[in-house]
């Protein structure tokens, strides 16, 4: 049986949006292309995409680049992400390094929407707060 | 077999250090669009070489390519180091080409505008990615530093491990602050300074010389 795609199922409304948890468990499977296609696919479709566990920085520097040569005018504008920002020393430390645990924010709750959707009202190391519009 | 293991190491080391002495070190100066990137690369250039890197402006993405300026040698408190400079776009997660039409363009110039400058940014990360060996990371110190971009990119930087210099520009202006870039990033040496007036680049200088060297 083939496995269900984020965009499986009911078609939203007009006016609804469309919002995919995704699970840690069901990120760890994939490769970070294949990470990269899931984000940009649901959110060229319009949808809020939520990462349990977030990227690592090579995967954020990948999306960024992938999602440049995506942009087209009047069609993508790029999008918005948001995680919550590091406190104090982020460096994870040297057990950090020892144990495969990389830097700069992975393993953080993400979101993710079409710049032209979503807005970032606040922003704080406990709490995003973020306004998305209709279609 | 482990003597030419031995042998091999030490001669890598020895070769090693021939190229870190001799090649200069890539330094990509990175940062959000319009935090003053090309004026600090004009000021850096100018003030030791005596040539410019790139045309500055106020409309953002002005900078589409990276641009690398080679050998430029800073002096500062008996150390000496030599750098490559690479200007980069500014990095961001999203571009709109109606946001150049507020700046008297017409609409097929802020498409062009707006396709090369997704490309500059693209081309951005995959020099961070690939080809520098330490970064300026450079914010406008009026601003908020605790974008998701800033966040995103400072991460990126610590997990390649490379040596990184932030620099809170635009001190000469009136809303500056630069701690609360401080704040923001405290694992990192924030240095204060105005790109466009001059201010404080002896510190800026010296910093350069004893990070990058």
């Amino acid at each position: 049986m083939p496995e269900a795609t984020p965009t499986d199922g009911p078609e939203p409304g007009d006016d609804g949006v469309q919002i995919d948890l995704v699970s840690g468990e069901r990120m760890d499977g994939l490769t970070s292309m294949e990470k990269i296609r899931l984000i940009l696919d649901g959110v060229r479709d319009g949808n809020i995409v939520i990462l349990e566990q977030g990227l690592s920085p090579d995967e954020e520097s990948k999306l960024i680049e992938v999602t440049m040569t995506e942009i087209s005018p009047d069609e993508f504008n790029g999008i918005e992400i948001e995680t919550y920002p590091q406190s104090g020393s982020s460096d994870g430390g040297f057990l950090g390094k020892l144990m495969g645990r990389s830097s700069g924010g992975s393993k953080k709750l993400t979101v993710i929407g079409p710049a032209n959707r979503i807005e970032t009202l606040h922003k704080d190391e406990t709490l995003i707060s973020a306004l998305v519009s209709r279609r | 077999m482990g003597l030419i293991t031995d042998l091999k190491d030490s001669i890598r080391r020895v070769t090693d250090g021939l190229f870190s002495a001799t090649e200069p070190k890539r330094i990509g100066i990175y940062g959000p669009p319009n935090a003053g990137k090309t004026t600090l690369a004009n000021r850096i250039a100018r003030d030791w070489t005596g040539d410019a890197v790139g045309p500055e402006s106020r409309i953002p993405h002005e900078t589409r390519r990276a641009r690398r300026k080679e050998n430029v040698e800073i002096e500062r408190n008996g150390r000496t180091v030599t750098i490559d400079i690479v200007d980069t776009p500014g990095v961001t997660t999203k571009v709109d080409y109606t946001e150049f039409l507020e700046h008297d363009m017409e609409k097929d110039d802020a498409v062009r505008r707006s396709r090369e400058a997704t490309e500059g940014v693209a081309e951005a990360m995959h020099w961070l990615r690939e080809d520098v060996d330490g970064v300026i990371y450079v914010l406008d110190s009026t601003k908020d530093p605790i974008s998701q971009v800033n966040t995103m990119l400072i991460g990126i930087i610590e997990s390649q491990d490379l040596p990184v210099l932030i620099f809170a520009n635009k001190t000469d202006l009136d809303d500056s602050n630069v701690q609360r870039i401080v704040n923001a990033y405290p694992q990192h040496q924030v240095v204060p300074l105005s790109a466009l007036e001059g201010d404080n680049m002896d510190e800026v200088y010296g910093k350069i010389a004893e990070y990058f060297a």
